[in-house]
Order: C-alpha cells, then sequence, then structure tokens
C-alpha cells in the first residue's frame, strides 16, 4: 500500500469541512434570493461589501488589531527575552504563568475582564485610591485593545520564546569571540535570528485579531463593533446569508493578502514556526 | 625562558562534581604551534574554552602576557576561535561573516574592504563575498571561519578539532595550509584535536592529555620516540606494550629473554612496560631474529602490510612491514636495541612538574 493513501481521511477531512463550505461561501456571496425563490447571479453584494460603512468598520478593525499586535510584540518580545535568558532558571514557571490563560475559554476571560473593568470593579476601586473616580474603561476602544492585548499574548510570546531558544549558543559564543558584548550580540545575532518568530507571531497575533467578534462586542459595545462582529450580524440578526458571506470573502481574500506578504518575510526560514 | 604569551597556572575545572582538568600547568610560547591531544574527554577542549572565557576555572590562574586574566569576558580577550562546528552566522554571507569583529570594532569602511579581501584571498575562497554560507560545502565553510578568525589579528588562534567534520583528503590540505598561515603570519596557534598524525604533522609542541591532566609535553618528534609511559606510546601511533623486567642499565628481558637496550636509569630487576613500535620490527626467516613465532594474519594497509605475530600463548606482536609473508608461516622477529622503548610502570598516567618541565625545554 502507498503510503501516500495515509493521508486520504485527512483529505477527505479537508475536502468536506474547509474546500466545500469555501465553495458555498463564494456560491452565497455571488448571488441572491430572487422574488420567486430561487439563486441568481449577482455582484450586487460585492459592491454593497465596499460601501464606506464597512470599509469603516473594516479600516477600524484593522487599526485595532495592528495596535494590539504592536502592544503584543513591544510587552512580549522582551518577556521571552527574559525567558531565554540562561541566568533565567524560572522559565518554564513564567511561561506556564502565561499559558494557563490559555487553558481557559477566551469567552470566560473576557467576562472576567468586563468585570475588572466595569464600575465598581476592581479597576475601579484601585484608580479610586489615586483620586480617579468613574473612569470610563468599557466600551471604548480602549477595553477592545486590552482584551486583544489579554488573550493574544501568549501566541505572541511562544513563537518568539521558540525561535529564540533554537539559536545555536556556539553562534552566541562565536559573537563574543569575535568582540560582541552583550548589546552587540543581541542586536547583530540574537535579534536578527529571532525575527521568524517575531513574523510568526506578528501573524498569529493580527490574523485573529482582525477577525475577531465577540471580545469586541463585550468590551466594546456596539459603537465599537469590529468586522467580525458585522459578518456575525448579517448571520444571526439580518439574516442575510448572501451579504454575510460576501464579507467573509472580502475578510478571507485580505487574510490570504496578509500572509503572503508575512510569508515573504519569513523566508524559508522555519525557525520558530507554530504552524 | 622563552616569551610566554599564555600560561596557565594550577588549573582545575570540573563540571557537576566531574574533575575536567585537574591542576593544568601550561604555557604557550609567542608564534609557538601547540597541540592539546588526547582522547575525548580528556579536557583538552575544556583548556581552549578556558583560554577563550567561555569557562572559568574552578581555581589557578590564566595570565596573558603574564596579566591575570580569569575574569576578563571573552569579547575582551586578544584570542579568536575556530569553532569545531564552525558556528558561521547564518544570516550574514561571507562577506558580513568575516567582517564581524571588525564592523564591531567599527573600523572604517574601506579598511574592512581591504582586510576582508586579504583574508579570503588567504583562505584561497577570493569571490565568495556575496555567497550565503550555507550554500558552501564543509571545508569552505572551515576556511570562512578562519578567516573570519583571523581577520581580527589575534594574538593567539585557538583551534578546537577545526578540521574533524572534513574528509581524509580535504583534512591533509588543510592541515599544510594551516600550518603554512601560522608561519606566514606569525600568529600563536593552539591546536585541538583527538588525531595523533595531524598533532605530529602540524605542531611545534604536542601536550597530551588524559582524564584532566597533562600527561606529556615534547616536541612531535620526541612524543613519538620518547613517549613518557605507556599511555602515550599507545595513543601516539601504533605500539606494542608487554610486561618486562629490568636487569640493569641497557639490559631488560621480555618474552621470555634478555634483551640488550639503550635506556637505563631503573632499579635492579624493577617491573616495566616494554613498549615496541611495529614499524621498529623486522620480520626474518624462520630461525634467524630474537623471537619465532606464526604469522596468525596479514592485513594490506595501503603503504604496508600489518602482521600479526603469535609469539607464544599471551603475546602477539603486532609488525608493520612492506614485504608480505603467509599466512601461518613460521616466521623470527628481529629487534634492534633502539627499538626498545622501557616505560616505568604507572596506574594512572601523570606527569610530574619536573617530567613537565624537561619535556617543554626539549625545545626551548
Amino acid at each position: 500500500m502507498k503510503r501516500s493513501y495515509f493521508a486520504a481521511p485527512y483529505l477527505l477531512w479537508m475536502s468536506l469541512f474547509i474546500l466545500v463550505p469555501l465553495g458555498i461561501i463564494v456560491y452565497y456571496a455571488m448571488t441572491a434570493v430572487s422574488p420567486d425563490g430561487s439563486f441568481v447571479f449577482t455582484l450586487e453584494n460585492l459592491v454593497k461589501a465596499f460601501d464606506p460603512l464597512y470599509m469603516g468598520i473594516l479600516g477600524r478593525s484593522v487599526y485595532l488589531a495592528l495596535i494590539a499586535t504592536i502592544l503584543c510584540l513591544l510587552i512580549g518580545y522582551p518577556v521571552a527575552l527574559i525567558l531565554t535568558s540562561k541566568n533565567f532558571k524560572k522559565g518554564s514557571l513564567i511561561v506556564i504563568l502565561f499559558v494557563l490563560p490559555m487553558w481557559m475559554n477566551f469567552l470566560l476571560r473576557t467576562y472576567a475582564l468586563i468585570n475588572i473593568l466595569d464600575s465598581g470593579g476592581v479597576m475601579h476601586q484601585f484608580l479610586g485610591l489615586f483620586g480617579i473616580e468613574n473612569p470610563k474603561l468599557l466600551y471604548n476602544s480602549f477595553a477592545i485593545i486590552l482584551g486583544l492585548v489579554y488573550n493574544y499574548l501568549p501566541f505572541m510570546i511562544l513563537p518568539i520564546h521558540s525561535a529564540m531558544s533554537k539559536i545555536d549558543g556556539g553562534l552566541i559564543e562565536a559573537a563574543e569571540d569575535l568582540g560582541a558584548n552583550s548589546w552587540n550580540v543581541f542586536r547583530r545575532v540574537r535579534f536578527p535570528l529571532s525575527l521568524p518568530g517575531v513574523i510568526s507571531g506578528i501573524t498569529m497575533v493580527f490574523m485573529p485579531a482582525v477577525t475577531t467578534f465577540a471580545v469586541s462586542r463585550l468590551l466594546g459595545g456596539s459603537n465599537f463593533m469590529m468586522y467580525g462582529d458585522v459578518i456575525e450580524n448579517q448571520f444571526f440578526f439580518m439574516r442575510d446569508w448572501h451579504f454575510g458571506a460576501t464579507l467573509s470573502l472580502v475578510m478571507m481574500i485580505l487574510m490570504l493578502a496578509s500572509s503572503f506578504l508575512f510569508r515573504k518575510y519569513q523566508g524559508d526560514d522555519d525557525g520558530g514556526v507554530l504552524w | 625562558m622563552a616569551d610566554k604569551i599564555i600560561d596557565l597556572v594550577n588549573i582545575t575545572k570540573s563540571f557537576d562534581g566531574e574533575k575536567a582538568l585537574d591542576g593544568v600547568n601550561l604555557y604557550v610560547r609567542r608564534k609557538e604551534f601547540v597541540t592539546l591531544l588526547g582522547p575525548s574527554g580528556c579536557g583538552k577542549t575544556t583548556l581552549l574554552r578556558l583560554i577563550a572565557g567561555f569557562d572559568k576555572p574552578d581555581s589557578g590562574d590564566i595570565l596573558f602576557e603574564g596579566e591575570r586574566i580569569n575574569d576578563v569576558p571573552p569579547y575582551k580577550r586578544r584570542v579568536n576561535t575556530v569553532f569545531q562546528k564552525y558556528s558561521l552566522f547564518p544570516h550574514m554571507n561571507v562577506y558580513d561573516n568575516v567582517a564581524f569583529g571588525l564592523n564591531i570594532k567599527k573600523k572604517d569602511k574601506a579598511f574592512i574592504d581591504k582586510k576582508v579581501k586579504e583574508m579570503l584571498e588567504l583562505v584561497n575562497l577570493a569571490g565568495f563575498e556575496k555567497r550565503e554560507v550555507e550554500s558552501l560545502s564543509g571545508g569552505q565553510q572551515q576556511r570562512i571561519a578562519i578567516a573570519r578568525a583571523l581577520v581580527n589579528e589575534p594574538e593567539v588562534l585557538l583551534l578546537d578539532e577545526p578540521l574533524a567534520a572534513l574528509d581524509l583528503k580535504l583534512r591533509k590540505e588543510m592541515q599544510l595550509e594551516l600550518k603554512k598561515m601560522q608561519q606566514q603570519l606569525g600568529i600563536t596557534f593552539v591546536f585541538v584535536t583527538h588525531d595523533q598524525e595531524e598533532a605530529l604533522t602540524m605542531s611545534d609542541t604536542v601536550v597530551v592529555m588524559n582524564k584532566g591532566h597533562i600527561v606529556q609535553i615534547g616536541t612531535p618528534v620526541d612524543v613519538y620516540n620518547e613517549p613518557i609511559n605507556a599511555y602515550v606510546a599507545d595513543f601516539i601511533g601504533e605500539s606494542n606494550i608487554l610486561p618486562g623486567v629490568m636487569h640493569a642499565d641497557y639490559r631488560c628481558s621480555f618474552a621470555g629473554r634478555e634483551f640488550v637496550c639503550v635506556d637505563g636509569g631503573f632499579m635492579k630487576d624493577e617491573n616495566v612496560e616494554i613498549v615496541l613500535r611495529p614499524e621498529d620490527l623486522d620480520i626474518t626467516p624462520e630461525g634467524k631474529g630474537m623471537l619465532q613465532g606464526v604469522v596468525e594474519s596479514i592485513l594490506f594497509m595501503g603503504v604496508h602490510y600489518e602482521i600479526r605475530v603469535r609469539i607464544n600463548d599471551d603475546l602477539v606482536l603486532t609488525v608493520h612491514s612492506t614485504d608480505a609473508v603467509l599466512e601461518g608461516a613460521r616466521v623470527g622477529i628481529d629487534i634492534e636495541p633502539d627499538a626498545i622503548h622501557v616505560m616505568k610502570l604507572s596506574d594512572m598516567p601523570l606527569a610530574t612538574e619536573e617530567e613537565l618541565e624537561v619535556a617543554a625545554d626539549y625545545e626551548a
């Protein structure tokens, strides 16, 4: 028996649950219901999808996701660096502290965050000690960004940590041997060699952050909808599967484009990639 | 005493309670080619890493031009290392790898250009500047590693089994080239290897190590011809090592008869070890020669045949000869007095302080 036959279940799974649904989405996106109930081909939905209203929400999603990604990178990179340093003996404990929240469902985590930020919550009491009364912590873009960073930070730290720990200690010694102090070792060896992990981390935070829906609705309220919320709305409240499919298609094409972009920068190096 | 550039004084280093180096004393003279030779785990690489600064000794001092450098970090030491695994930077091309040290020192662009070009010419890789290091063969990567270290004009170049990963022919070529470079540039080389032939070919001084101790220091000729004990004799080249008794000066016996030898200074009837180099033994027709035996096996080795001759139930001698004999034939073996090396018995091969001084002064 040829070994490739073993891939058959996976291929079947892929076709049934990925290719076929994709086809259905494209089909729905390109059609509308005619008065007699049958589906007719139309580009109407596609045109509507480029309406400034939806483009604005898309723009906001990309913007919020971008800020969250940058914050994750700014927080995550130093954490990964500390975790990897050989002087740091408790590395695994800290990794667990960062991974632990991932064992909980993200909705639970988000509800917890609402409780913390809500009026009368821990944050309000804490800030009250410093004379800051009734700060608006919920239902704004700050809350969404906080929620995104909180949820996706581990996805930034882990690939960077993995890329850094794969760096051959011999290279560090070689750099020291050639006269590099610890700053130069970082700048010329550690940092460039950790970049594949950074790219992977950015991909793994940015992509799900752009498409996120529940987090933004819960923390941002109806005034700070993200693209994912709009898609959810079309399917569950407006019951317009055709337009929902069109918006999903736009989203997917955007994801595909950014994924290609990231891959280009990642090059052929497989260091530190989680998927 | 000659100009010492590196002086290691009573160095001890343990890893997880295992002594990797135990009271090692060694000095290296300027422009000398010193080889640390020994089996894996003998402490030779540890010694090199202490000189480079990657590890610190538990006790003892490392002196560089008379100054204690125990606590000087590697990047401040005037030595450079060629690593066994090359350790070239994978994210840089050949030029940037070689220029790394000079870039760190913020030399100006024209100077770096000139030096890198010179170095690549020295290692026969001119024109490879823009190549990615991963596209190069093992031998080429090794040359880049050497160029990357030498471009910094170190006082001492440390080489950690740099040729171990190369095939035989390339290794021989690189041995000659390294020796040539060392003489051309006048840099001190400290070379680590487990290959005794490599050590003998390239070095001014060979340091034989075992289990964290230095066993013998001497010129290649001395170490080969006058091994200090059976361990060195066995490690440097092939040897027949057999028990014997020293009756008086120049008179010993082994293999059931008495021989004239050239060694003296033992106690009367002292038990000793006799070392016979296979190439020093001659096969003679049966009945002639000093020992008689039966050819047990004969193996063609290229330049010579390796012939194993059984003398008695307990003793088989290995003889190297360019003439073939028939398996099972009865032959004689002739042994010249100066082919017999008499060694003191020792459980743990250990050189004393005096022996080290004497051995090192052979050369001075």
